[in-house]
């Protein structure tokens, strides 16, 4: 049923931040594109366009921190916040899911195809068996195993969606003290994992041999977990900012709708790194 | 009509940024955040992408006027028909879809503007720097991405710079659309207006909202999708590539579980523009609403797993072969129920032929003569023959041309009179629509010919014995594409015109728009929420 209350919903006046952030945008293309293809200058522009970025995200997040503060947001724009961040979400599940896919094809189709009868003519050495390198690259890398560091990130990444759900109980029952602990626990935990995440790379990269460049396997694995470290980061940022604004006391009992989005977000990279544990570490 | 009413109840207190504190000049537009200014601009960006990507189609039907090469290198042509198909795709027809739904979801469901208005102008200008982007590869070293629209490696893996700029666009794009449509899907969630109830909004409100859904779903995949051939370019993975274990194949499969679903995200809204158009010029209601609203559910369901008759030749198994074909067969029944619908609706009606209705027949012809060659090529033995023939070529313009397209032109004339005040010259209006659609069968429907006789799309020159049809082809071609400056003369003599539209330029319309709103609508409207009975 629409409950609109016009008048009570608060509209965005006109805004520069958006432009300011397409310009970001055009400009770290343009840089990203010069520095792929070794064009000089390359890295300062896109070092232009990220700052430009930053900028930007400076400016709207904190235009959009004072609206809220102001008590602009009444209960409909908190509910359309509600949906756009549901289906924000949705949009990441799918960008995970073009990779875990080309993870399924490679290891469903592509490989054993590749050890059919027909490229036995071409390739007679060759062993399709995952972990595998392909046919043609040299497969001597190990395969990063599960329950090393793996598995105590995923202890870290469990124990970190109970923490930052004790500081939501703590927010709702009003418990500052709680709030903030738990928060802290949980950013800290974030930046654990992506410590522990850093040295595997290092240790894959020196000891296993196992690089981005090494055929399907290092593609799929450097992919997945790199761009959830990626997301792990973002997370880890918003907790951070979730935090200080805890700290300048921000956030009600019932008015916090920002915590619980980045709650959301963190139980999403949660659940994406258990897929990542059991098909891309484990099976 | 009380209509006018909204328009002088601007508010008070921090309602005041919103309703006053509006800036004029460049700046209005250039920061603008009233779903109306948004939708306008997009709705001339398209337009101007639209004969940015016109120009092209005409140099590839110049080339094809004779055989032989004429005036084009083959690479040239190669990029000509990328950009083109990449251009209209994301330039011309989907971003003219964004500008009816700023303009049109929050009038017609009773809100005050779009969810998010900040964003809402976000959206927009983030198509701009990938326009940019796509058309500066033109002018990079090697020329711009000649690979087709649908990038495929491993030739889009050996080509240069402008394949990054591509790449980058695309990515943009996406975050465009992903922004645009949560707006979407937020406003008509969340800012319905009291008693208008799902099954009471607009058919246009519905084929909206199952389009967003389409686009969060898949965008993402095609970022993903081109995320691996940036990488397989640069960075040494071997996604695509056999020698490491990857495969061509398998971009293809991500590729298509975007583009097929991305096909009716073009085609969803026109179906809900002509289910507006339709029943105002028969003075009948739509037959069928909720099985139209079911009808298209399942059509957007349905898109998610018919991708594989995009590649009936690259050597799926025959069960997947058998799969595909089935399930493309099936979008056939709701597809038809909407054919069926819109004629039942058409029956016995008191009917007058005015542009929009002439454009709105226009389409369900020709549309169905594209769902019909949709289903011939659907049957995976019939498609391994025709698989990359002209027939293809002839099958997605009926659907892309005289389906999305003529829909649009449908619902600017419509919506015309609500947007400017004015009316447009129905005379030359008329002849827009004659001329375009004796250009278009003229130029498309001579390629069924040439598909079946064996001519393959994307080249610059071919066999003697396909001249004649790709001669007609090509003055098809013309005829069409410059009738489309009668459009763009059209719009431009409406807006400067005095022709003051009524209250109601068509009896027969009834969306809240036309019955709640004055003519023009106002900058503001539905400040006051109306309350739907």
């Amino acid at each position: 049923m629409g409950n609109a209350q016009p008048g009570g919903y608060y509209y965005a006046p006109p805004s520069h931040w958006p432009i300011v952030g397409s310009t970001a945008l055009l400009i770290m293309a343009s840089g990203g594109v010069m520095l792929m293809n070794s064009i000089d200058g390359g890295g300062p522009v896109f070092g232009v366009g990220v700052a430009i970025l930053v900028f930007m995200l400076f400016g709207w997040f904190g235009t959009v921190i004072r609206e809220s503060q102001g008590g602009l947001f009444n209960k409909q724009v908190d509910l359309s916040f509600r949906w756009s961040m549901s289906w924000f979400i949705f949009s990441e599940v799918m960008f995970f899911a073009a990779f875990f896919g080309a993870l399924f094809y490679a290891r469903v189709y592509s490989l054993p195809w590749l050890g059919d009868a027909d490229n036995k003519l071409l390739w007679p050495e060759f062993r399709a068996q995952w972990p595998s390198a392909g046919p043609y690259l040299p497969p001597q890398f190990s395969p990063m195993h599960a329950w090393g560091i793996p598995a105590l990130n995923t202890f870290l990444l469990l124990s970190s969606g109970v923490t930052v759900t004790y500081a939501h109980w703590a927010l709702k029952m009003g418990n500052r003290k709680g709030l903030i602990l738990g928060l802290l626990a949980t950013v800290a935990l974030g930046f654990t994992f992506l410590g522990f995440q850093i040295y595997e790379y290092v240790h894959a990269y020196h000891e296993l041999n196992l690089k981005l460049t090494t055929g399907v396997f290092g593609s799929t694995f450097f992919m997945l977990t790199g761009f959830h470290g990626f997301h792990v980061t973002l997370g880890a940022v918003m907790l951070t900012v979730i935090l200080l604004r805890s700290i300048k006391g921000h956030f009600t009992a019932d008015h916090h709708f920002a915590f619980e989005a980045v709650a959301w977000y963190w139980h999403f990279v949660d659940v994406v790194w258990l897929l990542l544990f059991v098909f891309v570490y484990w099976v | 009509m009380s209509a006018a009413a909204p328009a002088h109840d601007h508010g008070h207190g921090h309602h005041d940024d919103h309703a006053h504190a509006h800036p004029t000049g460049l700046k209005r537009w250039l920061f603008t955040t009233n779903h109306k200014d948004i939708g306008t601009l997009y709705l001339w960006f398209s337009l101007a992408m639209f004969f940015m990507g016109g120009t092209m189609a005409l140099l590839i039907r110049a080339e094809l006027f004779k055989p032989g090469l004429q005036f084009l290198n083959p690479e040239f042509f190669n990029s000509l028909t990328t950009v083109h198909g990449l251009v209209m795709v994301f330039g011309a027809i989907m971003p003219a879809w964004v500008g009816f739904a700023n303009w049109l979801i929050p009038m017609q469901i009773g809100a005050a503007d779009m969810a998010f208005p900040r964003m809402n102008n976000w959206s927009f200008y983030l198509v701009v720097p990938a326009a940019i982007l796509l058309v500066a590869s033109f002018f990079v070293p090697g020329g711009a991405a000649a690979s087709g629209w649908t990038l495929y490696p491993p030739l889009i893996i050996q080509q240069g710079i402008a394949v990054d700029m591509t790449i980058l666009a695309v990515h943009i794009l996406g975050a465009s659309s992903i922004m645009g449509s949560i707006n979407i899907i937020t406003t008509i969630l969340n800012l319905r207006a009291p008693g208008m109830t799902l099954m009471k909004m607009p058919l246009f409100v519905w084929t909206w909202l199952i389009t967003a859904y389409l686009l969060i779903a898949v965008m993402p995949v095609l970022a993903g999708a081109v995320t691996m051939l940036l990488t397989d370019r640069h960075f040494g993975t071997s996604f695509f590539n056999a020698a490491g274990g990857g495969d061509p194949t398998m971009f293809m499969h991500i590729f298509w579980f975007f583009g097929h679903p991305e096909v009716y995200i073009m085609i969803l809204p026109a179906f809900g523009v002509v289910s507006a158009i339709i029943p105002a010029f028969a003075r009948k209601p739509l037959f069928g609403y909720a099985s139209m609203v079911y009808a298209t559910a399942s059509i957007a369901i349905l898109s998610f797993i018919v991708w594989g008759h995009h590649m009936f030749t690259v050597g799926m198994p025959a069960a997947g072969n058998l799969f595909f074909m089935y399930a493309t067969m099936l979008i056939a029944v709701p597809t038809g129920v909407k054919i069926f619908n819109w004629i039942a609706t058409m029956w016995k009606g008191s009917m007058t032929f005015e542009t929009p209705m002439l454009f709105s027949i226009g389409f369900l012809c020709l549309f169905t003569i594209g769902g019909f060659s949709g289903l011939v090529l659907a049957i995976t033995p019939v498609d391994i023959t025709l698989h990359n023939t002209y027939y293809v070529v002839a099958h997605f313009h009926y659907v892309l041309v005289s389906g999305a397209l003529f829909s649009i032109f449908a619902g600017v004339y419509f919506w015309l009179p609500k947007w400017t005040g004015n009316m447009y010259n129905e005379k030359l209006g008329k002849l827009h629509f004659w001329l375009s659609v004796i250009g278009f069968n003229l130029a498309f429907f001579p390629q069924h010919f040439l598909g079946l006789a064996g001519m393959p799309r994307r080249i610059p020159d071919y066999a003697l014995q396909f001249a004649e049809w790709n001669m007609w082809s090509s003055i098809g071609a013309f005829i069409f594409g410059f009738s489309q400056l009668l459009f763009l003369y059209n719009v431009i003599e409406c807006i400067r015109s005095n022709r003051k539209s009524e209250q109601m330029p068509w009896e027969g319309a009834d969306s809240l728009e036309w019955t709640h709103l004055p003519t023009p609508a106002p900058y503001h409207t539905f400040e006051t929420a109306p309350v739907i009975k």
